[in-house]
């Protein structure tokens, strides 16, 4: 049988990706970077690497980069919260999770932005357990209705109990990790299972041109020794922040996250590290940061390219929208970026249900875009042969009445080969004036009532009381006494 | 009176966002002993306007409106020791005291904002990024500032624009500066709702807003 074809697409020739690996390279041992942490400092210090002091200057020679590229596995495992399912991170395999810490929700019934609460996240994280296509749920929405100091630790307390999906996260403040760790521990029982099977993956960004602050080194060093896969979110604005070509862009992109791959594998050697990023092409006129800019993710698929050539996992921000409303705009863009992240290989592709500049969440996008989600995965599945013969036998018996329908040709594939969408409109005219005329939006507002409908699995209260603990402590340390009640339940 | 020659060869270099040519000409004014004041306000000045003009139309983008604006500041640099020499102030809209609040490094959003005020004839103190509250206070005290510009990208730090106004409240120093705010997460009804004097959502009206509560 003849193996389907994994559809790619590539942007650098083998020697522009050498070039950009050189000039990375020199970039990092020339000119350094400025890590503002003084553990992280003190790990490159004793890895022999030259520290400029005033500043926290780093200069990183090849050989440090390249131990480092030695030790950091090229795929990683993460399991679902009963640990039964495990997902692969690398190679082709490509995992879908909602864009990340939206300041605003978008309002389906005045179709204008408000503050989320914790009910909002309640059910982002539940809708998002339903998407058949997102493996990953993410800490999608900031609740308004918690001090913003512990927003990121309760966004993560509800996300552990409402969806049995490994979750992608991060922290807001250096505090903020300890407690989260403590819920993924609650959860697999110890640290060592914990490391045995990975629940999370925590992001961190460096500050472009060349930074890790404080927050996220530190980040990256408790992640890196508690076996929680780092994410490194390098996100160059061209022209603001890092170069305005793309591939002078590519070359600090590059560089920030060897850097930061580099702390990851001084921590601890061995850990799990993701290359990803949330680069933009800044649009000049306005000042904004466009994701659906071809220009956006033009840098994310050829970062991804870099990546593969450096036998490391890639994540990125593609297939979310600028658009502020669910309207063509917000699904071309989130199309486009969904299809050629998924083309170029890209492991983790965070962006369904964000609107506006990764600013504001949507649930009807959401499930608009689980569907893009779904054809991105069919297409790169490819055609496979299915039978010795293909159709030559179909054809033995043929006459003028012949059809397809009645034969268990038909009936044996239909369903592998074809996916069946839930919202997108299919419908014949009639049959779609007869339902009332709705907007995809509208059969996404339909579908999310179904969804919440349904009783709520809650995890087992033992656990639910050891994470209420760790969160509770948390919001005591920050002066909040109790926790918003959720109605829904 | 100026050769009209020279003042629209000031704005050009402005318009141009020539630093070279701007300075080269803002030296020879303070060589010939030119009136500075009518300097900037004839020569320098309408050339600001005009890159400003030119960006509000979509001609300019960011990077010309930018480089002008940093034409206009290495000028006003140039000049400011020479007004002090002859014990004059450059004609300022007022003394803005900006930056971005503390807990929150993201800061080019406040270095457009910081660079059209002054632009825009606002003597901008930029305190840089993490700055903690009680410093964006004591420095508009010490510079007896008209404007405290406050910018936060972070929900987290967001909050830390009330405490600001409550600090200024605390300390009986409220209504003494207007404080403005922005960034991301903010929008008019925080702005209200905290008790501050405004918020834009943009640069270019940041230094509009600005301009009209100056003259108030
Ligand atoms: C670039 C960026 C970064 C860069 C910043 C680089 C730098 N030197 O500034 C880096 C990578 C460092 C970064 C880090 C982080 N970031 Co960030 N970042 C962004 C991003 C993509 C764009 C911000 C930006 O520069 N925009 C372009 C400028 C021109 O626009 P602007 O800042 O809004 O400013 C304009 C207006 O707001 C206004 N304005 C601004 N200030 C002021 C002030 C006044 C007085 C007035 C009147 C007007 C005004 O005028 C400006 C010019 O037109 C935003 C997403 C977004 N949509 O905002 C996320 C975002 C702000 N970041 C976010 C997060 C979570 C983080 C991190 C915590 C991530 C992490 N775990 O590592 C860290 C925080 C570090 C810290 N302690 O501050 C979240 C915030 C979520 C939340 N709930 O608070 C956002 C919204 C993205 C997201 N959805 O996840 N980030």
């Amino acid at each position: 049988m003849i193996k389907a074809l994994r559809p790619k697409y590539e942007l650098l020739s083998e020697s522009f990706i050498k070039k950009i690996l050189n000039e990375c390279f020199e970039l990092l041992e020339k000119y350094g970077v400025f890590v503002e942490n003084q553990e992280a400092v003190k790990l490159f210090k004793q890895a022999g690497a030259e520290v400029h002091e005033p500043e926290q200057r780093v200069f990183i020679k090849p050989e440090l980069v390249d131990r480092a590229l030695s030790t950091a596995p090229s795929t990683i495992e993460l399991y679902d919260r009963p640990g039964e399912q495990k997902f692969i991170i690398g190679g082709d395999q490509v995992h879908f999770d909602p864009g990340s810490a939206a300041v605003s929700i978008l309002d389906h019934e005045t179709n204008s932005q408000r503050k989320p609460t914790s009910e909002d996240l309640v059910k982002f994280v539940r809708i998002t357990d339903s998407m058949e296509h997102i493996d990953f749920q993410s800490t999608g929405v900031i609740s308004s209705d918690v001090p913003e100091i512990i927003g990121d630790s309760y966004r993560l307390y509800i996300g552990l109990q409402y969806s049995r999906k490994p979750v992608v996260t991060g922290t807001f403040r250096v505090e903020g990790f300890q407690p989260m760790h403590d819920m993924l521990v609650a959860v697999r029982g110890s640290k060592e299972k914990l490391k045995e099977k990975p629940l999370a993956i925590l992001d961190a960004c460096p500050s472009p041109p060349l930074k890790w602050s404080n927050l996220t080194a530190q980040s990256l060093i408790d992640s890196a020794r508690a076996g929680i896969p780092s994410e490194l979110i390098s996100m160059g604005m061209t022209g603001a922040t890092s170069p305005v070509t793309l591939a002078g862009t590519l070359v600090q992109h590059t560089a920030e996250n060897l850097a930061g791959l580099v702390i990851c594998q001084l921590a601890c050697a061995g850990s799990p590290v993701i290359f990803g990023g949330s680069p933009s092409s800044f649009d000049m006129r306005k000042g904004t940061t466009p994701m659906g800019a071809v220009e956006t993710m033009m840098i994310d698929s050829a970062y991804t390219q870099i990546a593969k050539h450096l036998n490391l996992p890639a994540h990125a921000y593609m297939g979310l929208s600028d658009s502020k409303i669910n309207d063509n705009q917000a699904g071309l863009e989130s199309g486009m970026g969904a299809v050629l992240a998924a083309l170029a290989g890209v492991n983790v592709i965070s962006g369904p249900g964000m609107l506006d500049f990764e600013s504001c969440q949507s649930l009807e996008k959401l499930v608009i875009d689980n569907e893009i989600c779904g054809m991105a995965l069919r297409l790169i599945k490819g055609i496979s042969q299915r039978d010795e013969t293909l159709a030559l036998n179909l054809f033995e018996d043929i006459t003028p009445e012949t059809q397809f329908l009645s034969k268990p040709h038909t009936r044996k594939w239909y369903r592998q080969e074809h996916i069946f969408p839930e919202i997108i409109d299919r419908d014949t005219h009639d049959e779609w004036e007869g339902k009332g005329k709705k907007s995809i939006a509208d059969r996404a507002a339909c579908r999310i009532e179904n969804i919440l409908k349904q009783p709520v699995e809650l995890i087992d209260s033992e656990l639910q009381k050891d994470l209420k603990k760790v969160m509770m402590a948390d919001a005591k340390r920050n002066g909040l006494s109790s926790l918003p009640k959720i109605k829904s339940l | 009176m100026i050769e009209k020659n020279r003042l629209s060869q000031m704005k050009q270099a402005i318009v141009k966002g020539d630093k070279e040519k701007a300075q080269k000409l803002a030296r020879q004014a303070v060589e010939d002993d030119l009136n500075l004041n009518d300097v900037i306000e004839e020569g320098f000045v309408p050339g600001i306007q005009e890159a400003g003009n030119l960006w509000e139309k979509g001609e300019y983008f960011l990077p010309e409106l930018i480089t002008s604006a940093e034409s206009m500041k290495a000028v006003m640099s140039l000049f400011q020791p020479e007004l002090e020499k002859k014990n004059l102030k450059a004609k300022s809209l007022g003394t803005v005291i900006i930056g971005t609040i503390e807990g929150d490094i993201h800061d080019i959003g406040k270095n457009l904002v910081a660079s059209l005020l002054s632009a825009n004839g606002f003597d901008v103190k930029d305190l840089g990024a993490d700055v903690k509250i009680s410093e964006f206070i004591q420095k508009a005290e010490n510079e007896e500032a008209d404007f405290i510009c406050v910018s936060s990208l972070l929900t987290t730090t967001m909050l830390k624009q009330k405490d600001m106004i409550k600090m200024l409240k605390s300390k009986n120093l409220y209504g003494k500066f207007k404080v403005l705010v922005g960034g991301a997460p903010v929008n008019k009804k925080w702005a209200q709702d905290i008790g501050a004097d405004g918020y834009a959502e943009n640069a270019m009206s940041a230094a509009k807003l600005a301009k009209t509560l100056a003259q108030k």
